[in-house]
């Protein structure tokens, strides 16, 4: 293989990978959004999505399409009941006292699911047949494709929901301004909750789809990819929903190229590196806009 | 008048949070009558390594049981005192001093990795304590600059021993010329391994063409194995844990490398096969401890599987003949004395664990120990070749 | 004598009173090894803990890789002490130098970036540090740093943590310091008010980087190992929840986060499934009760009863 086919090869990881980035992305940046907090937890709320995903599938022998819908839908109402119980009596107190509720909250999750379901990580049966399809040189398999392609339904629908509807508009509004859009009778703590539904349904969805395609899952498995996501969504732009995605998916392209032409080890050293460079030039990332602070 | 009521206020939320505290702390010295026999249990219970060390718990905690249920030592009872090294070497140094000055446990069992015994064996030698470590293979465990460290023992085989078995296997019985080792850098296991391979296979007259590294608790590993097939290889040397083991083998198969894949005795596990499916593995080798058909081990096995409902793994049969170890040298020894416990352990003869038959080896406190290679054929073992160690 | 002095010197009595009285109870034995070694982390993570509270809570700066700090501080030192047979004490102030310069580089640049921006570039930079270090075998890579001397022992981290205490509440104390709390403030108000905002931030920022530096020394030495593995975010997080914890902006209550946070984690050794959940749960508790941490901005010696205490003195 030389060395184009190589970083074609290394191209289609990345983008597979990235999409994976780009799913737990969008939901930290949705919430960071509106409400401007670093939601550590979210990514074990992917966690927890993966576990359900799992037991949907075994216990409930459900197939795949049903299991990730039940699992996004009670991801999501964990998700409403995690910012009721957690962050909603906070709204009001200090930013850095909430950021610490929710390491609190990532550690709660963690621990609690590590006790009730141990920490020997669970296999996920095969649910789909994964077939290798031989593109040229390339090789492309179909749980592959279906990451890709259940990533960009998702975010289709999203796009719909934040741009076409009552909600998605009061989200938008809530998100420019939360003081300004109550004013306008916007409830404004619905809107949060929607937007925690949301952004945590999306996490499940990245949940069982790792667990589907890499077969593995354990009760830490969030720890790396949730910092991963947050580095994509600020990589993006932090708060920016087409930000979130591109930051996954360059995220992803830059962790395969380095692994695959430099050395693995340096890969999240890369990654965080190329985030502080592109911070450097452009503090507000990628496709962020650079605000005046006004006093 | 505010800054009273504030104080106030501060003082009694300082005071609860100590209270609960020492609520904690009180009830921490319960059970454990005076007759009672201590062994510290210190192992990774929380962090990125719990599933090794809870599973080597419970095989300490099958082996006690069964040691208190034929009558204990001399009469008296076995109580494990666990601690936890939160996957950390910092931490393991925390736990063991809490199990040696607070709990005044006679002898430690763990940690299952091999850092963080390393890390508590000067606590350990400081005090007199013996520890026997079940699953640290590194030959830098029992020694310190070429000087023995006189309280710690493992009941397992060392690292030169199993990559010298496998650089052997690939070099004579594959008829492999270049390999590839695809090592995980975070892992001191994993690096002695490679390093050790890396000889005998050149010594065989093999070549190691490429070294690629990952990092424990890595999903995604196809940039690394895009590069690796590359290389056109004739064998792949992945000594880790069954975690990455199975998606590493998962992923180069998809990745349509075909060749064979070696590993060593963190892939002793069913796991794996669960994670990268029979098909993927067969074609695979690794070294480990013990066969799980041979007759010694069933009685074991079916003990564990009645005690836990599921199979053991090798943490946990490790974990096992470790607890074996010491109970054995225990009951031997003139007193509960560390100096007494260590003699004992060292005169360890021909005892019957669930792997192997072991003796101690006074000179590097060492078991001298039988390695075995197995092959993975449709989802099934097969034993390969028994290997003695080297003498 | 005005009043600052006269807390500066009662509080440093009481600091001789309690390590004499931590002191005379270790040479007897009343406390045991294992609470000895507690004293011993909650010294470190005292030091650890004021010195980020100089960067978040003092001047507003949102850093979350003061683990990687440490770790430089740790490496540098067990690298003099091991390899070259220096003094303990060079090799704390060699790694405190070190730490601190790193810091001064990397603050130069990044301290431009604002909130959770500086934030995630911190968190990456310590990230970036461990990474480094675990990939350098010369310091034992990813297996460790082994076979390291024991030099720290309680009454080394004692008068070293009541030296960080005096330097950093002085700091705040003087000109400096409140130019960095304007900052904090507002910072666009001070730049107009002609404080040199970038010069402040890096002033903060490396002093807070050279004693997490020094802590790091004391907590290789004290360990036989030390791998990068102690050294991730996520010990970065440990020490910023015991700043926020004991109050963002109160040394006082820097202090109470340390010793809390240690105390929680030792005294739930016994119960190793449960200490996490029980853990997190007191910390969400406490942010519900005390969002702005035990003691807010408030300092012991500011208190209705320190200053009561001190009437009666004067009567």
């Amino acid at each position: 293989m030389d060395f184009t086919h190589q970083f074609v090869q290394q191209l289609i990881n990345g983008v597979s990978l990235g999409s994976i980035y780009a799913l737990i992305a969008l939901g930290y940046t949705m919430i960071y959004g509106i409400i401007k907090l670093i939601n550590f937890a979210h990514g074990d709320i992917y966690m927890v999505g993966a576990y359900i995903g799992f037991f949907a599938v075994t216990r409930a022998e459900m197939s795949i399409v049903p299991a990730l819908l039940v699992s996004m839908v009670v991801t999501g109402l964990l998700g409403m009941l995690v910012e009721r119980l957690a962050y909603k009596p906070l709204r009001h107190a200090p930013r850095i006292s909430i950021l610490i509720t929710a390491i609190g909250v990532s550690f709660f999750l963690e621990y609690a699911s590590m006790y009730f379901v141990t920490p020997t990580p669970r296999t996920f049966p095969n649910v789909i047949d994964n077939i290798a399809y031989n593109i040229g040189p390339f090789v492309v398999n179909g749980q592959q494709m279906m990451i890709m392609g259940i990533t960009l339904i998702l975010m289709v629908i999203l796009t719909y929901i934040v741009q076409k509807t009552k909600l998605g508009k009061a989200m938008r509004a809530a998100s420019f301004d939360v003081e300004t859009a109550q004013l306008m009778g916007i409830n404004a703590d619905r809107v949060i909750s929607y937007t925690f539904c949301i952004g945590s349904a999306l996490a499940a969805a990245a949940g069982v789809l790792v667990g589907v395609y890499y077969n593995s899952i354990d009760p830490l498995m969030g720890i790396m990819p949730g910092l991963k996501a947050f580095v994509a969504a600020v990589l993006g732009g932090i708060g920016i929903l087409p930000g979130a995605v591109t930051g996954g998916i360059i995220l992803g392209v830059i962790e395969a190229m380095v692994s695959g032409f430099l050395s693995s080890t340096f890969r999240d050293a890369a990654a965080f590196g190329i985030l502080i460079l592109v911070l450097l030039f452009k503090p507000s990332g990628l496709l962020g806009k650079n605000r005046r602070e006004k006093v | 008048m505010f800054f009273k009521k504030k104080a106030m206020r501060l003082a009694s939320a300082v005071l609860g949070i100590a209270m609960l505290g020492s609520v904690f702390a009180g009830c921490g010295d319960e059970a454990a009558s005076s007759d009672d026999i201590k062994v510290g249990a210190n192992f990774e219970l929380t962090g990125n390594q719990a599933n090794y060390g809870t599973a080597c718990m419970e095989g300490l905690k099958l082996a006690v049981k069964e040691a208190n249920e034929a009558g204990g030592i001399n009469g008296k009872k076995i109580t494990i005192i666990e601690a936890d090294t939160k996957s950390e070497a910092a931490e393991s140094v925390n736990a063991a001093t809490k199990l040696i000055s607070d709990d005044k446990v006679v002898a430690i069992v763990g940690p299952a990795v091999t850092a963080n015994v390393i890390a508590e064996s000067d606590v350990a030698t400081q005090n007199k304590v013996p520890i026997v470590a079940p699953a640290a293979t590194n030959p830098n465990v029992t020694v310190k600059d070429g000087e023995l460290k006189p309280f710690v023992f493992r009941s397992c085989f060392i690292d030169p021993q199993q990559g010298t078995v496998m650089a052997q296997f690939a070099a004579r019985d594959l008829k492999a010329k270049t390999a590839v080792m695809y090592i995980d850098s975070s892992s001191d296991y994993s690096k002695s391994l490679g390093k050790v391979f890396k000889e005998t296979f050149e010594a065989n007259g093999g070549k190691v063409v490429m070294e690629e590294a990952f990092l424990a608790k890595d999903q995604d590993f196809k940039a690394a194995l895009t590069k690796i097939k590359t290389a056109n290889a004739d064998v792949i040397f992945v000594p880790c844990y069954y975690e990455e083991a199975g998606k590493i083998v998962k992923q180069a198969r998809e990745m349509g490398i075909s060749c064979p894949l070696l590993g060593t005795d963190g892939w002793d596990d069913p796991k794996v096969a669960d994670i990268a499916g029979a098909d993927a593995l067969n074609n695979t080798f690794f070294s480990t401890h013990y066969f799980d058909q041979d007759a010694e081990a069933q009685s074991f096995i079916e003990t564990f599987k009645k005690e836990y409902g599921h199979a053991p793994n090798v943490f946990a049969a490790l974990g096992y003949d470790c607890g074996k170890l010491l109970i054995d040298a225990l009951k031997r020894a003139s007193s509960l004395d560390g100096d007494a416990i260590r003699q004992a352990i060292e005169a360890t003869k021909d005892l019957q664990v669930a792997t192997a038959k072991i003796t101690m080896d006074p000179s590097n406190h060492n078991p001298i120990k039988e390695a075995v290679i197995i092959e993975n054929k449709d989802g099934k073992y097969e034993l390969k070749a028994k290997i003695a160690p080297e003498k | 004598m005005n009043l600052l002095r006269k807390n500066d010197l009662i509080m440093l009595a009481f600091g001789i009173v309690l390590f004499a009285v931590l002191q005379g109870l270790i040479s007897t034995k009343i406390i045991g090894s294992f609470w000895e070694l507690n004293l011993i982390i909650i010294g470190i993570n005292v030091i650890m803990s004021v010195s980020l509270n100089l960067i978040n809570g003092y001047t507003g700066q949102f850093s979350l890789g003061h683990a990687g700090f440490m770790a430089v501080g740790a490496y540098v030192g067990v690298v003099l002490t091991t390899f070259f047979k220096l003094p303990f004490i060079v090799a704390l102030a060699a790694g405190a130098l070190a730490a601190g310069f790193l810091g001064f580089l990397i603050g130069l640049p990044t301290l431009r970036l604002r909130g959770d921006y500086l934030a995630i570039a911190t968190l990456g930079l310590g990230e970036i540090i461990r990474i480094v270090i675990m990939n350098i075998d010369y310091v034992g890579g990813a297996a460790g740093f082994q076979g390291i001397t024991h030099y720290t022992n309680f009454a080394w981290v004692f008068i070293i943590m009541l030296i960080t205490l005096f330097v950093i509440k002085n700091f705040i104390n003087s000109s400096h310091g409140r130019a960095c709390i304007a900052i904090r403030e507002n910072e666009i108000a001070a730049e107009a008010m002609g404080i040199n905002t970038t010069k402040y931030k890096v002033m903060a920022f490396t002093m807070g980087a050279a004693f997490a530096g020094i802590a790091g020394g004391l907590f290789a030495h004290n360990f036989y190992i030390i791998s990068p593995s102690s050294f991730t975010f996520l010990s970065s997080f440990n020490y910023l929840i015991m700043v926020v914890m004991g109050g963002m902006g109160s040394i006082t209550g820097s202090i109470a986060g340390a010793f809390v946070v240690t105390f929680i984690s030792a005294a739930l050794a016994n119960w190793p499934e449960f200490r996490m959940i029980i853990y997190a749960l007191v910390l969400i508790l406490l942010m519900f009760y005390r969002p702005q941490g035990l003691f807010g901005y408030m300092e012991i010696t500011n208190m209705g009863i320190f200053r009561r205490i001190l009437k009666r003195g004067r009567e």
